[in-house]
């Protein structure tokens, strides 16, 4: 009954997005501006029926309803409940459902509060974000149905993959899925930004807002992701160059460059064009990335042709929405003017500079993901990984990083760096420089053997800090609007995970054992010594649990307890990592197999700064925020003022 | 004597049909070499290896065997003294391109090495286009 439900929840939702796309282009002509009312309300009354479609299948879950196919392929009734509800989005229906969720809610949301765009740009944008949400619905509708029921009632579900019974999966994908459909906001305002040729700093401040907390969860869904990938994966390694998470670079690569160049297109009215079109490759870039995911192409060109529909109308989707955009942008391109222009040393330039290289990266991170596919169709098989990413995308961050310390500091329209006054703007940056260079020698003359790229990031990293904090200089800092701490903070950030990163892959300690009880190693400056092994059982699984002792330096000791998890549904295992964190580092410990000899394998990593990667994302991520909350504050205050003052002529004119 | 001689040796031959029967041997799989320079040389290349039977893992990140088994053969000949680049020809030669997350310069990559130099002068012409203007004369590294 749920199921049906369910489904019939989404195709009215369906129905609804179809007719907000045709009223809403009614309404953009002249005769039928008497609908233009209608196109709110329907978004609303879309949002909250694929909330009820997306909670039928949550409930399903949650009910183990063994008689819905998408159930008994991805869950078992021992599962704990939150990984039975986190499993409705740990598979192709269910994340596709989920997609169009948010996305409609989102849709809801901007219907419901967005009051600083003229109605015209508006309706645009609301049929444009019908329009793409269609093809989804028409996608789940035709080609992955998620509430198909089973003839047969299984006895059992399958379950699910051990590796995403993780407190991880509850967060990781929704948090990443809010930040990609969140640029689909921003792409369907570029289109009715386009089809109302209306793109001007009015444009850019209702925009604004939908970047930062689009490009908030991305950061923060991408920073999670990566931990949860470093203690999962059991091997110490956090970034992999993986095409899944390439997925995910990506859009946020378009969304910082988009976030920056909107903030120039709201405060100086210029790169107008340039912005509409980060707004139709941020999003493009979410969609690619999600379906590269979910067709399975990315493992291989074959598995796309395991299901050549689902496979064939994910290309037809990409080409219909990013082509169409692309179209509508060449062809309106001519009218958007590209607004004010700016002198060489400005802030606008800088941040032009950082745009492009941000795009740069964004160019490689591309080729390098779709490369492989390219030359299998060929018939040859090839792999991309860190050996072209670190060096390629290095290219284009390093002076990157360069420009950012120096870009906040310099004057809008038109800076001199040379003159009197410029003098106390230059030396802190000479020190940050001198403090970059007395690194490097440092690292070169102390430490042998470091590679190029984490040298130049360890050096690199403590200037960039310093210079990111310096436009607080001088400032009062209570009184520092709060976007300004949001820029310091995040930029900050960026220059802690940059240091976390390098320090990684410069010092990191690998240590492979294999451990009788009673047996010690020294690991780095860590000596560690397994002491028992114990069997524990979980909900569903059993697992043996290790007793390892640990030291710092002679220090106190402390236990760490790493489990090699053994699942029955699916059969599967998992290597439960145990970590301890201090201040400078991180101690990774991971319980193998039992050698023939009775001894055990063991694996110990110390990781020299490694938190600090998460916690400059974290950083980054808060930043934003800080950011986010200014806009909003500012924008409220801007309401409140309006109608104080609507309030008083109305009083007067009584 | 002689005929414990003749036992080791018969053991000697009969070992790789032994070693195809049960489990191939593969003792640095998760030992590391004794001398840590050459461990270095050997992690360095092991973790731009695929493991050709996972998804997208290197052989450094892998618990598949057969990432355990070139883990091993990557340590044992670099300890043997082989230079890692020459291994990783090896190992092309055996598994196809698939197993070198480093590309290979041949003709059917040239593009992603053309890439990042395609990209820079597209950069440049974006950058000189905005700011190209003959009275300013200083590169745009400096803004």
């Amino acid at each position: 009954m749920i199921a049906e439900v369910g489904l019939a929840l989404l195709w009215l939702a369906a129905a609804l997005a179809a007719l907000q796309l045709v009223v809403g282009a009614l309404a953009l002509r002249p005769e039928g501006r008497a609908l233009a009312g209608l196109v709110r309300p329907v978004a609303v009354m879309q949002g909250l029926l694929v909330m009820g479609a997306f909670a039928a299948l949550v409930m399903l879950f949650v009910t183990t309803d063994l008689s819905v196919k998408l159930v008994v392929d991805n869950s078992h009734s021992a599962k704990p409940l939150i990984f039975k509800i986190a499993g409705t989005w740990g598979n192709h229906e269910g994340s596709m459902l989920l997609w169009v969720t948010i996305m409609a809610v989102a849709g809801a949301f901007v219907a419901l509060i967005e009051r600083r765009l003229d109605e015209a740009t508006l309706t645009a944008t609301l049929a444009g974000q019908a329009f793409i949400s269609l093809g989804f619905y028409v996608f789940l509708l035709i080609a992955s149905n998620p509430f198909a029921r089973l003839a047969q009632p299984a006895d059992e579900g399958q379950g699910l993959n051990p590796l995403l019974q993780d407190i991880g999966l509850a967060f990781h994908p929704p948090t990443l899925y809010v930040g990609y459909v969140g640029l689909s906001i921003a792409f369907s305002f570029a289109i009715g930004a386009l089809v109302t040729r209306n793109v001007g700093p009015a444009f850019a401040r209702a925009m604004r807002p939908w970047v930062l907390g689009a490009w908030i969860f991305l950061t923060l869904g991408i920073t999670a992701g990566s931990y949860w990938a470093y203690y999962t994966l059991g091997w110490g390694g956090w970034w992999f160059w993986d095409p899944v998470e390439n997925a995910s670079l990506m859009p946020w690569l378009a969304a910082t460059a988009l976030l920056h160049s909107v903030s120039v297109l709201q405060s100086r009215d210029a790169l107008r064009a340039w912005t509409v079109m980060l707004g139709v490759v941020a999003f493009s870039m979410s969609m690619v990335g999600t379906f590269l995911v979910r067709s399975g192409i990315l493992t291989s060109v074959h598995a796309f042709a395991v299901d050549p529909q689902r496979g064939a109308f994910i290309l037809a989707l990409l080409a219909i929405d990013i082509g169409g955009a692309l179209a509508l942008f060449t062809l309106r391109a001519g009218t958007v003017t590209e607004g004010k222009r700016f002198g060489l040393v400005s802030r606008e330039a800088a941040l032009v500079f950082n745009n492009v290289m941000l795009s740069g990266i964004l160019g490689i991170v591309l080729i390098g993901t779709l490369y492989p596919l390219l030359t299998e169709a060929y018939g040859v098989k090839v792999s991309v990984g860190a050996p072209y990413f670190n060096p390629a995308a290095g290219m284009f961050a390093f002076p990157m990083f360069v420009v950012m310390a120096v870009g906040p500091l310099l004057r809008w329209r038109q800076d001199r760096l040379s003159g009197a006054r410029s003098g106390r703007r230059l030396w802190p940056l000479a020190v940050c420089l001198a403090l970059v260079l007395a690194v490097l020698v440092g690292v070169e003359l102390t430490a042998h053997g470091i590679a190029l790229l984490p040298a130049l990031g360890l050096s690199v990293a403590p200037g960039l800090l310093l210079a990111s904090l310096l436009p607080l200089r001088g400032r009062n800092l209570r009184r520092t609007p709060l976007p300004v701490w949001g820029m310091v903070v995040a930029h900050a950030g960026i220059a802690v995970a940059l240091f976390g990163m390098a320090s990684e892959s410069a010092f990191s300690v690998e240590r492979l054992a294999a451990l009788s009880i009673g047996e010690a190693r020294e690991v780095g400056p860590w000596r560690v010594s397994l002491d028992g092994m114990m069997p524990v059982a979980g909900p569903n699984w059993t697992a043996l649990e290790a007793n390892v002792t640990t030291r710092y330096a002679g220090g106190t000791p402390v236990q760490l307890h790493p489990r090699a998890e053994t699942f029955t549904n699916p059969p599967g295992t998992r290597n439960e990592s145990a970590l301890e964190t201090r201040w400078n580092g991180q101690l990774y410990v991971v319980l193998g197999e039992q050698a023939e000899d009775g001894r055990w394998q063991m694996r110990f990593w110390w990781k020299p700064f490694v938190p600090l990667i998460w916690l400059g994302g974290a950083l980054v991520g808060l930043g934003g925020a800080l950011a986010l909350l200014g806009r909003v504050m500012s924008d409220i205050r801007r309401l409140v003022a309006k109608d104080k003052i609507a309030w008083r002529r109305m009083r007067q004119g009584r | 004597m002689k005929i414990a001689h003749l036992a080791a040796l018969l053991l000697i031959v009969s070992a790789p049909v032994l070693a195809q029967e049960h489990v191939p041997p593969a003792p640095y799989a998760y030992r590391q070499l004794d001398n840590p320079e050459q461990e270095a040389r050997a992690k360095a290349l092991m973790v731009t290896l695929r493991c050709v039977m996972c998804q997208s893992q290197s052989i450094a990140d892998s618990d598949a065997p057969i990432a355990g088994d070139m883990r091993s053969e990557v340590r044992t000949r670099i300890a043997a003294g082989e230079d890692p680049e020459h291994i990783r020809q090896w190992l092309i030669a055996r598994y196809g391109d698939y197993v070198t997350y480093a590309p290979q310069v041949k003709p059917i990559t040239w593009p992603l090495f053309a890439a990042p130099v395609v990209i820079l002068a597209l950069a440049a012409l974006l950058l000189r286009g905005r700011f190209g203007r003959p009275r300013q004369t200083n590169d745009e590294g400096s803004a």
